[in-house]
């Protein structure tokens, strides 16, 4: 397919075009190391981190940029809708990716001190995918967000 | 090892302060390779704990999933006056922390 | 090995165009009314965490320089105590770097005038480039000039640098055969891949970059660029890579110093 391309255009290559025609011939090359972990095993992290009980959506809401331009490091916002009282508030939440090397990216553990159910950091993303948070309530609930990220490919691979 | 730690130095009671903590650590996954293709040895941080006057308020466990120089946000309600300690370890159990005094008015 | 052949397809694609006379050889030069910073071509996110003095992860090195800056080897003296308490006395000097430096007559970075004044001034071995001490001095020092425009100093002795670095500039090399001038004056503004191309300026560095996961020198930034073009990087602190330097400063006068820039 490339080699195609190359003969059809040879003659009429300028710099600019090539510069578009390498975008195109590197774009498979994004990941090449990376031995991702299959959809599956983000449900499975969640069971071994939380058991089987329902998983219910909502409550739980994630901030992530919709394109991150380096996947090293993402901002995240995880927030849980909960008054966080004694009675009633987020004993633990994770983050987990469908698309790492390993689905589980970190574990939080709050409590009714925490004020707040909401907790920031960064996070690495193998590849453009749907991250996964699921909180776990004071009642043995469980509730899960999902927010997803573009991650676009770096112009010039080192190395 | 650089740290810093962003947190209120007053508030009043019961108040929800943020608190942000950032570590210098490369993360390193253990999934990367060197110039010789060998495997570059897992280097991570395994669980941050703060505590407020000696009891834990917040903890977090990591994994090569989160990002170089460990950047977290979180919140506390602000009881009585006294010291937050902010401790990072890593695989091998060792550990850095920082403190911060919170005057509760 | 599957990863090398698109690289391979694009080697070849490179080797198949043939050199053609092209406005790279009349060495045309960036208008001073197009000057665009690199910030300009981030994601809002990434602009946003250089922003914040909190988070931007390059803080982290600028404040391990203020220590270092501050403290007194041993059987020594601190950087402070010629330069004033938090380096009062170096506010904005960065921004004229690099500079010639007088007794060697040699162009000099912001690395290079912190090891001339540990082996000058503090009787210290030089430090190598990388290493956290002298990133965390040179970003300390360079944020220092934070918000000052560039502005440098290339006539007399600097001048014969000067063209040095611009001949760098607008030399095709590696295996790409690609000249500075064809991405960063003749394409910026325009995508290749996922990114903008930017118009190369050096006022982020030292800066943290996504892609090292760390702080890094200008010199490794360069290094990383001959590495993109598949050209042999030069060794750091080379005298090429610090005629560079002062092109690059010269091309880019009249922008602020962003020290600790954040770079994808």
């Amino acid at each position: 397919m490339e080699m195609m391309k190359q003969d059809k255009f040879n003659f009429m290559l300028d710099r600019r075009r090539l510069l578009t025609l390498g975008t195109a011939g590197l774009v498979c090359a994004a990941f090449p190391m990376s031995t991702s972990a299959e959809a599956a095993d983000a449900d499975k992290a969640i069971r071994d981190l939380f058991g089987d009980g329902e998983l219910n959506e909502g409550r739980v809401t994630v901030d992530l940029p919709p394109i991150a331009e380096n996947g090293n490091s993402v901002a995240i916002k995880v927030t849980v809708d909960s008054p966080m009282t004694e009675n009633d508030h987020v004993r633990r939440i994770a983050i987990i990716s469908p698309r790492n090397p390993l689905a589980e990216v970190a574990e939080f553990q709050l409590g009714p001190r925490a004020g707040k159910a909401e907790v920031a950091t960064r996070i690495r993303m193998a590849g453009t995918q749907t991250i996964r948070a699921v909180a776990e309530m004071s009642d043995g609930s469980l509730w899960l967000g999902k927010a997803s990220t573009v991650v676009t490919l770096a112009a010039c691979i080192i190395g | 090892m650089s740290i810093r730690i962003s947190a209120p130095d007053t508030a009043s009671k019961n108040e929800v302060i943020e608190l942000k903590a950032l570590i210098q650590h490369p993360m390193e996954t253990g999934y990367r390779r060197n110039n010789r293709g060998e495997i570059i040895e897992r280097d991570i941080i395994t669980t941050f704990e703060c505590t407020y006057d000696g009891d834990t308020v917040f903890q977090a466990r990591f994994h090569p999933g989160i990002a170089a120089n460990p950047f977290l946000t979180f919140y506390t309600r602000a009881t009585k006056s006294g010291t937050l300690e902010f401790r990072w370890t890593d695989q091998n159990g060792q550990s850095w922390a920082e403190t911060h005094s919170l005057t509760v008015k | 090995m599957k990863w090398l052949a698109p690289v391979i397809t694009v080697f070849t694609l490179a080797a198949a165009c043939a050199p053609a006379p092209t406005a790279d050889e009349t060495r045309e030069k960036l208008p001073a009314s197009d000057l665009t910073s690199g910030y300009k071509f981030l994601q809002a996110d990434t602009q946003a965490l250089q922003d914040d003095d909190f988070a931007n992860p390059g803080f982290l090195w600028v404040d391990r320089g203020r220590a270092l800056f501050a403290a007194a080897p041993q059987q020594s003296k601190a950087c402070a105590a010629c330069h004033g308490e938090d380096g009062a006395e170096l506010k904005g000097a960065a921004a004229h770097y690099p500079s010639v430096d007088e007794t060697t007559g040699k162009l000099t970075n912001i690395e290079g005038r912190i090891n001339l004044c540990r082996t000058r001034h503090q009787g210290l071995e030089p430090l190598d480039y990388e290493t956290d001490d002298l990133l965390s001095l040179t970003a300390f020092v360079s944020h220092l000039s934070r918000g000052e425009p560039v502005k440098v100093d290339v006539s007399g002795p600097a001048e014969v640098w000067y063209r040095r670095g611009e001949d760098y500039f607008f030399t095709r090399r590696g295996q790409y055969n690609l000249a500075c001038n064809q991405c960063h004056n003749d394409n910026w503004g325009r995508q290749l891949r996922g990114d903008t191309i930017s118009q190369g300026h050096g006022t982020a560095f030292p800066g943290y970059r996504f892609e090292w996961q760390s702080l890094g020198s200008l010199q490794r930034r360069l290094r990383d660029c001959d590495a993109g073009v598949r050209a042999e990087p030069l060794a750091y602190g080379s005298d090429d890579y610090l005629a560079v330097e002062l092109y690059l400063a010269k091309r880019a006068e009249g922008l602020p110093i962003e020290v600790p820039g954040v770079r994808r």
